[in-house]
């Protein structure tokens, strides 16, 4: 059994309450500090950290600051970009969850296992994505309908659609529209998730290889062990990207609510 | 899968958490330091805007010094100029006036001292004539004993000598 679940691809996903936080409650729900509060807990840490050493301000920045500043103008560009000047005021936000979400990815693939700890990524459980896509959903919505009224339900019909057209379109358009908070909160648990598998997946080949005798492992351990470091190289790229996607999808939301279309 | 399995158990401490940690990531790192962040650089940009603005400013002020500077240059040289050929002008008068005052001066000398000279050379053929006249007087009296009056003499010797 234990060797079993050494090599359990789906383990490392396993939420465990810490240190006697089982019956931790509120409101009769349970709030155990969990693996998974924790690496929120440290990837909060970690960005704050991080911010520290832009917070230098000086005229001429040193390299750390120049880091922060590049990330805080590039999700500001994004900003500018996507909703205009008005997306100046969505800043804190988009910035927060775009570093969270980038600071959690990245940090879940830290190969902290050589050293006995067990990296958690939360992003690869729907319920923590799903928390972010819900709120970024309902800051849309609460922003669209302050902005806009009634006049927000014009999203669904776009511009020049003929009059025998508007019901099918409205539907379309509002199906299309409260889809999203699912797709966003998916779309990164899906990526991390399946990042994840295939290099524990991998790396049960490379053990299970070695263990098969010598053959076995220059067939398959090696090629799988070579594809492993190109995978770990992809998955760096992916958790930049689910991150970038996450706060993109975003402002274009945040786009949409601000402008209509 | 853990995610579905473990649903139940485990969602409203991951939502309860997430709200707590991504919270306090809001207002610590979103609205506490990354508008600091944005402010510094547009203080940077600004600055670095504004100097160039100064510099510009600079440079502007320079050009305009240095094409006064020339005007001026090229005014006095030319008030100089005009200068100088006015002291040339005005020492050539002088120098002709003076000249001329020189010549004139010089003329009369001359004309002074022809006249001088044309008296002593009278006073020189007086003196002659007197001296022939006597030396005539007495060649006459050692030669031929004759007394001649100092007038014959003097009246003889002025025939001879202006033939």
């Amino acid at each position: 059994m234990a060797t079993e679940a050494k090599v359990d691809p789906m383990h490392q996903f396993t939420i465990e309450p810490l240190f006697g936080t089982d019956h931790w409650s509120l409101a009769g729900f349970n709030v155990a500090f969990t693996n998974s509060a924790l690496w929120m807990l440290i990837s909060a840490v970690v960005l704050y950290a991080f911010m520290l050493g832009g917070m230098k301000r000086e005229l001429v920045p040193g390299r750390w600051q120049m880091m922060v500043e590049s990330m805080t103008g590039f999700i500001e560009n994004m900003l500018s970009a996507n909703v205009g000047k008005e997306g100046r005021k969505y800043l804190p936000y988009v910035f927060s969850l775009f570093m969270f979400i980038l600071f959690a990815n990245l940090l879940g693939l830290l190969p902290l296992g050589l050293i006995g700890l067990h990296p958690f990524t939360f992003t690869s459980h729907f319920t923590a994505t799903g928390v972010l896509a819900i709120l970024s959903f309902a800051i849309v919505l609460v922003v669209g309908f302050w902005k806009h009224g009634f006049h927000f339900f014009s999203l669904f019909v776009p511009h020049g659609t003929p009059l025998p057209m508007i019901p099918l379109i409205f539907v379309i358009e509002l199906v299309s529209f409260l889809v999203r908070p699912f797709s966003l909160g998916l779309r990164l648990f899906v990526a991390m998730m399946a990042g994840h598998v295939l290099l524990e997946v991998l790396s049960s080949f490379v053990i299970g290889g070695a263990n098969a005798g010598v053959f076995f492992m220059g067939l398959v351990s090696i090629p799988s062990f070579i594809l492993m470091v190109a995978i770990c190289a992809l998955e760096i790229l992916v958790a930049g990207i689910q991150a970038y996607v996450f706060a993109l999808l975003t402002s274009l939301y945040i786009n949409d609510a601000e402008h209509l279309h | 899968m853990p995610q579905i399995s473990q649903l139940a158990a485990t969602y409203s401490s991951q939502i309860f958490w997430m709200l707590v940690i991504f919270g306090a990531v809001f207002f610590l790192v979103g609205r506490g330091m990354a508008p600091k962040v944005i402010e510094t650089m547009e203080g940077r940009d600004q600055k670095i805007a504004a100097d160039l603005a100064a510099a510009e400013g600079a440079r502007r002020d320079a050009q305009a010094q240095d094409d006064a500077w020339k005007a001026a240059a090229a005014k006095q040289r030319g008030e100089a100029q005009a200068l100088i050929a006015a002291a040339k002008a005005d020492a050539a008068k002088a120098a002709e006036v003076r000249l001329s005052a020189a010549g004139a001066d010089a003329e009369a000398k001359v004309a002074e001292a022809e006249a001088r000279i044309a008296m002593a050379r009278q006073g020189a053929l007086a003196e002659i004539e007197t001296v022939a006249a006597e030396a005539a007087a007495d060649i006459a009296a050692r030669v031929a004993g004759l007394t001649v009056a100092a007038d014959a003499a003097r009246a003889a010797v002025k025939d001879v000598l202006h033939g």
